[in-house]
């Protein structure tokens, strides 16, 4: 089994120790210290563990380390720019689309894969890209809400770079 | 009745089961000197919950120094030399947001912005003695606790700014972390007022309270107050900790409930670098320097395990009758009620009904599964882990050790939610037994699997009603009997002279706890579906024949308030259907009306539409509380519709999120609520009543659409068979 030494990650080379055959959800929360990715299944139902590799939304508890050591990974860590919240984030402050909060940063990792290929998705393709995110308090009217939300700022600052 | 009485009452129904074997311990034995020593200097307020000492000789201004703090604490709270007001409370935040309810409660009552204010939480160090989070009760008691000792402490600054200044206290105002003398414009902040103090102030019960009609930032939709760090993956769950030169635990489970273990082979696992493997009884398990490498070596060992035949799911009912315990009901007398003659009123009545209803056994699948890191320093422990009863699992710890209580030290970070589920300790255990072993920290996280197979269930249950009409629509007999599922919410709101209510415990097959609301769900979902019944066979409105039978002014409130809203009486189209549950439970009315739509061809079930209406008091916070109402709707709409556990022989048959149906964002409907918000009554809590009216709602509104009567839970885990 050859071994993975460098993984690239919110746009830094990092040092890593992994089997190829590693999830990329240990490396990212072992070896990185990338806490933020969360364990819900381990079998790539629930969404918890949502990372963006290359920019599309993955599930890291069944992405082997091997399949993306040359690929560039985006963790919920990496988002946010300094101090300024990606809209996304933001969003989801702004609707309070949380309880306790577990699923939530699959559900902004996810909501921004979406926004990458779709910016302005309609509630039903919100709901269909979503649904394999889950979140057991309840929140899901909130999280499209949030997602809508985030759809708009982000048009409004598109049009302002401009 | 007084809120006081309520929550007697309340808390008498169902003593929750895993509470039983738990008794309050009052070890509490803490000197104020230390308080000071660990916090620093400033002023410290004390909530006494049952002071029986003579505390208030000293008056305001505080005890003399050196007296030892009275045992039986509910919350304390430190104003520091910088004016950070730092509060202790045994109540755990697991997503209910009672951190940042908590915190509005304190900002209202002491006057300074919520950002100087931190809670520190379900530390068995530091906080005062909790029973734990559940039953809904931290609003009811928490908030006013802490509202107290926030009152209070306003009380000390007040005083000693007026001894400063020597005027009046009276003439002086609290407000924006400073005290201010109004005739002089003079004003001092609160940090200077604590500076060099070491102040410890009791509390006088009758403390006098900013009543609700009156609230600036309770009342308000504060925002939740450490957001931030959760949007950013900052914050760090139970499952999140670390601590230096830590191991990964692994356990060897059982091939089934109750299984003991014949034999063992661990040689594979022993000669692996850095594995350490322990035996102790049924316990096996392994600790690794990584996740991959423990389970490497718990997989490598080879268990042989025996255990008895065990029924499965499909014998359940029949089980759980045939096993239900004759006479007294071991969690008191609270799910026994017979007032009247039930059997001549039955006799006499003109129309006479009696059916039979079931709810399975589902889970709690919180995404956060049960983890835990324990380190030890000697004889003493410490374990990081996310559990409603920090103290309970203090006890749990203690005992399984053999330590005394003042050497395990349990803390909870905020937890990935609970729902109930989280009220035992099993994973911290683990976790600290194999932490002696390798003489090293070690994190124990379980698999979803696990969690779905060794936590515990919410109890399946049987439950038989009957009830004698008169021809005027009149309930006036009323029969109700509970077969395992539990006595919270037992007891029927409607007004009936002759009733005869009981729970019969029976011997579960499967380990079985708390769940949102405790057995308030199934009972709920018997009693609203039989009303239902009764009136389609009176050929009556269901509603009218709920408020004819119904005087409770607040739940006839959210019965009418919710009717409106959603609009009942409107004509229907084909496939679609209305109805209704409703009713009370841990001091919040609840009423909900639901509107479904069955495919005739496919027979698939969708909820469209779903309409709260809630009371509880005076609201704390209307956003957070839409919040839980939104919630409970959704995880309600699971146990109606098709979650349910599957067993056989001691195995669990869909202990996977793959072949465990949760609601999704598909499944989600409209959901609209109305808060009704009594300024005048005392705030109750909210995590838990507003689940009990989904499922008897929707079976309602199934039956309207098809005339189809479905009387077990989970409703349509394969969509309606009509055929």
């Amino acid at each position: 089994m050859s071994k993975i030494t460098k993984l690239q990650v919110n746009g830094r080379i990092q040092t890593i120790d992994a089997d190829e055959s590693d999830s990329l959800l240990s490396v990212l929360r072992d070896q990185i210290d990338l806490t933020g990715s969360k364990y819900g299944c381990g079998e790539g139902q629930c969404g918890a563990c949502t990372v963006l590799v290359d920019g599309y939304s993955r599930r890291s508890c069944i992405t082997k380390v091997g399949r993306v050591a040359d690929k560039k990974i985006t963790t919920i860590e990496g988002l946010a720019a300094g101090d300024r919240l990606h809209p996304v984030q933001q969003a989801f402050l702004d609707e309070q689309a949380m309880q306790c909060a577990y699923c939530t940063s699959g559900m902004i990792m996810s909501a921004v894969a979406l926004l990458n290929k779709s910016a302005h998705p309609s509630r039903t393709e919100i709901v269909d890209f979503m649904d394999g995110n889950v979140c057991r308090c309840g929140t899901h009217p909130r999280v499209v809400a949030a997602i809508e939300r985030a759809s708009r700022s982000m048009a409004g600052a598109t049009k302002e770079s401009r | 009745m007084s809120t006081q009485d309520l929550l007697k009452s309340e808390t008498a129904l169902e003593p929750e089961r895993y509470e039983l074997r738990a008794g309050p311990s009052y070890q509490f034995q803490v000197d104020r000197r230390d308080f000071f020593k660990f916090l620093g200097a400033g002023i410290l307020v004390v909530c006494v919950l049952n002071d029986t000492s003579p505390a208030q000789e000293s008056g305001r201004g505080g005890r003399p120094a050196g007296e030892a703090l009275p045992k039986e604490i509910g919350a304390w709270m430190h104003i520091g030399e910088d004016g950070s007001v730092t509060l202790y409370t045994g109540k755990v935040e697991v997503g209910q947001n009672i951190r940042t309810s908590l915190t509005q409660a304190v900002c209202e009552e002491l006057s300074v912005p919520p950002d100087k204010i931190t809670l520190t939480m379900g530390d068995t160090k530091l906080t005062p003695y909790d029973r734990g989070t559940f039953g809904s009760l931290t609003t009811p008691v928490m908030n006013l606790q802490l509202r107290r000792v926030a009152s209070a402490a306003r009380d000390v600054l007040v005083t000693l700014a007026a001894k400063q200044w020597q005027v009046d206290a009276k003439s002086l105002i609290a407000a924006n972390g400073k005290v201010t003398d109004p005739a002089s414009m003079r004003s001092i902040e609160y940090a200077a007022l604590a500076k060099g103090q070491s102040l410890t102030e009791t509390l006088p019960a009758e403390d006098p309270l900013i009543p609700a009609t009156q609230w600036k930032v309770a009342g308000q939709s504060l925002p939740k107050v450490d957001g931030c760090d959760f949007v950013t993956g900052k914050h760090r769950y139970p499952y999140d900790q670390k601590l230096p030169g830590m191991l990964h635990g692994k356990i060897v489970r059982p091939t089934a409930f109750n299984a003991t273990l014949v034999t063992l082979d661990t040689k594979e696992a022993e000669q692996m670098p850095g594995v350490v493997v322990v035996r102790d009884g049924n316990f096996v398990g392994v600790a690794a320097p990584t996740v991959e490498l423990a389970s490497k070596a718990a997989s490598s060992i080879k268990a042989e395990w025996k255990a008895d035949p065990q029924p499965s799911n499909k014998e359940l009912f029949e089980v759980l009758k045939k096993t239900a315990a004759e006479g007294a009901d071991p969690t008191g007398d609270a799910g026994h009620v017979t007032t009247g003659s039930v059997d001549q009123a039955m006799a006499a009545a003109d129309h006479r009904l009696q059916q039979t209803y079931t709810v399975s056994y589902i889970a709690h699948v919180p995404l956060e599964p049960r983890a835990a890191l324990a380190g030890w320093d000697g004889d003493t422990v410490t374990v990081w882990t996310g559990t409603q009863r920090p103290f309970g699992v203090r006890a749990d710890l203690a005992e399984a050790f053999r330590l005394p209580e003042d050497r395990v030290r349990v803390l909870m970070p905020d937890t990935g939610s609970a729902y109930g589920g989280k009220h035992t300790g099993e994973t911290a255990i683990e976790a600290a037994r194999l932490a002696r072993a390798a003489k090293r920290p070690v994190k124990l996280v379980w698999t979803r699997e696990e969690e779905f197979t060794w936590a515990y269930f919410r109890p399946a249950g049987v439950m038989d009603v009957s009830a004698g009409v008169s021809k005027d629509a009149t309930i006036t007999a009323w029969e109700f009997h509970n077969y395992n599922s539990g006595a919270a919410g037992i007891r029927t709101y409607y007004d009936i002279p002759n009733q005869r209510i009981q729970f019969h415990p029976s011997h579960s097959p499967l380990r079985q706890g708390s769940y949102r609301a405790l057995a308030a769900s199934a009972n709920h979902f018997a009693r609203e579906s039989f009303m239902d019944e009764l009136a389609h066979s009176l050929k009556m409105d269901p509603l009218q024949f709920r408020l004819k039978n119904l005087k409770n002014e607040r739940l006839r409130a959210v019965f009418e308030a919710s009717a409106k809203k959603f609009g009942w009486g409107q004509p229907k189209k084909p496939g679609q259907g209305f109805g209704m549950g409703g009713g009370y439970e841990k001091l919040g009315n609840v009423a909900t009306f639901v509107e479904v739509y069955v495919d005739p061809k496919s027979g698939d079930v969708s909820v469209k539409r779903v309409v709260t209406a809630f009371e509880c008091g005076a609201i704390v916070n209307p956003d957070n509380l839409r919040n839980q109402l939104e919630g409970a709707n959704i995880m309600g709409l699971g146990g109606a519709l098709f979650e349910a556990i599957e067993f056989e022989n001691g195995k669990v048959l869909n202990g996977r999120m793959s072949q465990y149906r949760v609601p999704r964002f598909r499944d989600v409907p409209v959901l609209e609520t109305v808060m009704l918000d009594r300024k005048d009554l005392p705030s109750a809590g909210a995590g838990e009543a507003p689940i009990v009216g989904v499922a008897p709602a929707i079976g309602n509104a199934i039956f309207d659409a098809t005339g189809v009567r479905l009387r077990a839970l989970p409703l349509v885990p394969n969509g309606l068979k009509t055929s």
